[in-house]
């Protein structure tokens, strides 16, 4: 579904991602794990086409899509979720999940859209004329996401969305994904939260300044030195 | 007599507040500083005038043509100026909006003259009527409540239509825009536009009252910076208000001060809530 090959990404033309190349496959969860620095937001930032390529290429579904600006790849079905939620603060939660909605025409379409993001954050429903910035961070984390699969995205990528929660909201969020991915939407995570986020994917990458460092199932990796060492403690 | 101040003040200040609603649109959307807002104000007074000095209608009549005029004005400011320096950091959109400004008002004068113009015999007369003893000019009045009117029209547009929440999620988040799939660029020229389309609204309504000439807009575009400043940016409602207080401060100041001081009144508050209150009475 997704192809990047050697990507290098950077601001003001100094590189902090090296020739990165990976795959997202349908209906697969995917990770990006690595600590803090590593180029896990720079990489997101560059699929979803709020950075330009510097080299490499990305392909979505058959397309090339390297230089396709942002808001035309969320009409082709690729959403972003940002790290640090990136809400529309002064904005009620049922007006951030229609702009989520901004690329369907159809109405049936965003209602639908709607009934399926009640349906998996309820919490939403009850407070949808509320300005999304009186919202806890779980709460407004889930509203990001929310607003992410308003888009009726095919791959749904999300940046740190542990970020900033406590440990009981971290799990809740987590088994979110489960849902969202039982729905049939491919997900690719990036995540600091090693453990957690292999044990949720299907397959990982390890990022550590700006380059691959192992790839393999989630499995492999739980088990591998690279990640035991590095980022487990053990 | 305090009354009548006061009812002046307030029905010139209605029409500052639908001019600076428009500089608030690209000051609070998109950060930038346009300094030609009152050349935009001027071209929409022009643009009433030939219409009615060549076409016979009047102001208040050809006000929809004025709009789309002066919203096309604004897209095209957008798209050839503005766009290109948005890129670039620091004053440099500043300097542009500027050098426009300039461009404007002397195209102004070599097409058109330095000569004053009035729209002699308009729809609506300056007569006044007699309302508990204060008497209040027809012409005042309408354009009064039709500045209100429109004011009230970009405050549904921003809450109530797909593209006004767009512009506003814009202006709060821009990244975060273009990840649910919102075009900026095209929000921009579209908040360009309506800005312009806010100023030619006034113009319309101003036009058959207001002497017209190359230097007519100077005050109202120093005194819209003023009022966006005091309601807060990207504010309707602050500018709304702020607009209001203005024509009132301004009408008090005229008559205890004396006229030619009024101004000085209306900068003295600016200067002095700027110093308390940086983010403006209702930012925020």
């Amino acid at each position: 579904m997704l192809k990047v090959n050697d990507l290098v990404l950077g601001y003001d033309n100094v590189p902090v991602v090296f020739g990165v190349s990976l795959e997202v496959r349908e209906k697969e969860v995917v990770a990006i794990v690595g600590s803090n620095g590593a180029g896990k937001t720079t990489i997101l930032r560059g699929l979803s086409g709020l950075i330009r390529p510097m080299e490499g290429s990305i392909e979505f579904m058959g397309e090339d899509i390297t230089r396709t600006p942002a808001h035309k790849l969320v009409k082709m079905g690729i959403s972003h979720v940002p790290e640090g939620r990136q809400l529309f603060g002064k904005l009620t939660v049922r007006q951030n999940l229609m702009m989520g909605a901004y690329t369907l025409k159809d109405e049936a379409a965003k209602k639908d859209a709607l009934d399926q993001v009640f349906t998996l954050f309820p919490r939403l429903k009850e407070r949808e004329d509320q300005a999304a910035e009186t919202f806890s961070g779980g709460e407004q984390q889930m509203l990001a996401i929310a607003r992410g699969m308003m888009s009726k995205p095919k791959l749904l990528m999300i940046d740190e969305m542990s970020l900033g929660l406590a440990p009981v909201l971290v799990d809740r969020v987590m088994d979110s994904l489960k849902e969202i991915r039982a729905t049939g939407i491919t997900v690719l995570i990036v995540e600091q939260k090693v453990k957690e986020a292999l044990e949720l994917a299907d397959r990982g990458y390890v990022l550590a300044t700006g380059r691959i460092l192992q790839e393999g199932s989630s499995a492999e990796l739980l088990e591998s030195d690279v990640v035991k060492k590095a980022y487990l403690g053990m | 007599m305090i009354g009548q101040i006061i009812i002046n003040g307030l029905l010139n200040g209605a029409v500052y507040a639908l001019v600076a609603v428009g500089l608030s649109l690209t000051w609070g959307v998109m950060d930038i500083v346009n300094f030609a807002h009152g050349e935009f104000l001027l071209w929409g007074l022009y643009s009433s005038f030939w219409i009615w000095a060549l076409m016979g209608l009047d102001p208040l009549i050809s006000l929809p043509i004025v709009v789309v005029l002066i919203f096309a004005l604004g897209v095209l400011t957008y798209l050839v100026v503005i766009k290109r320096v948005l890129k670039v950091s620091g004053l440099t959109a500043l300097l542009a909006t500027f050098g426009l400004s300039m461009v404007l008002k002397n195209l102004t004068q070599f097409f058109w003259t330095a000569n004053y113009r009035n729209v002699t015999k308009p729809l609506v007369s300056n007569q006044s009527f007699n309302i508990f003893g204060m008497y209040i000019r027809q012409d005042y009045v309408v354009a009064a409540a039709g500045a209100l009117l429109l004011t009230l029209l970009v405050t549904l547009f921003l809450n109530r239509t797909k593209t006004g929440v767009a512009i506003k999620a814009t202006s709060i988040n821009k990244s975060a825009a273009q990840l649910v799939g919102i075009d900026t660029n095209r929000i921009y020229a579209i908040t360009f536009g309506l800005s312009g389309a806010c100023v030619g609204a006034a113009a319309a309504l101003m036009a058959s009252f207001t002497p017209i000439y190359p230097e007519a807009c100077s005050l109202y575009s120093t005194l819209a910076f003023v009022i966006v400043a005091l309601g807060g940016f990207g504010n309707i409602k602050g500018a709304l208000f702020a607009g209001l207080i203005v024509g009132v401060v301004e009408a008090l100041g005229g008559y205890f001060i004396g006229t030619s001081f009024k101004y000085l009144v209306v900068f003295l508050i600016y200067l002095i809530v700027m110093q308390i209150r940086p983010r403006g009475l209702f930012g925020w």
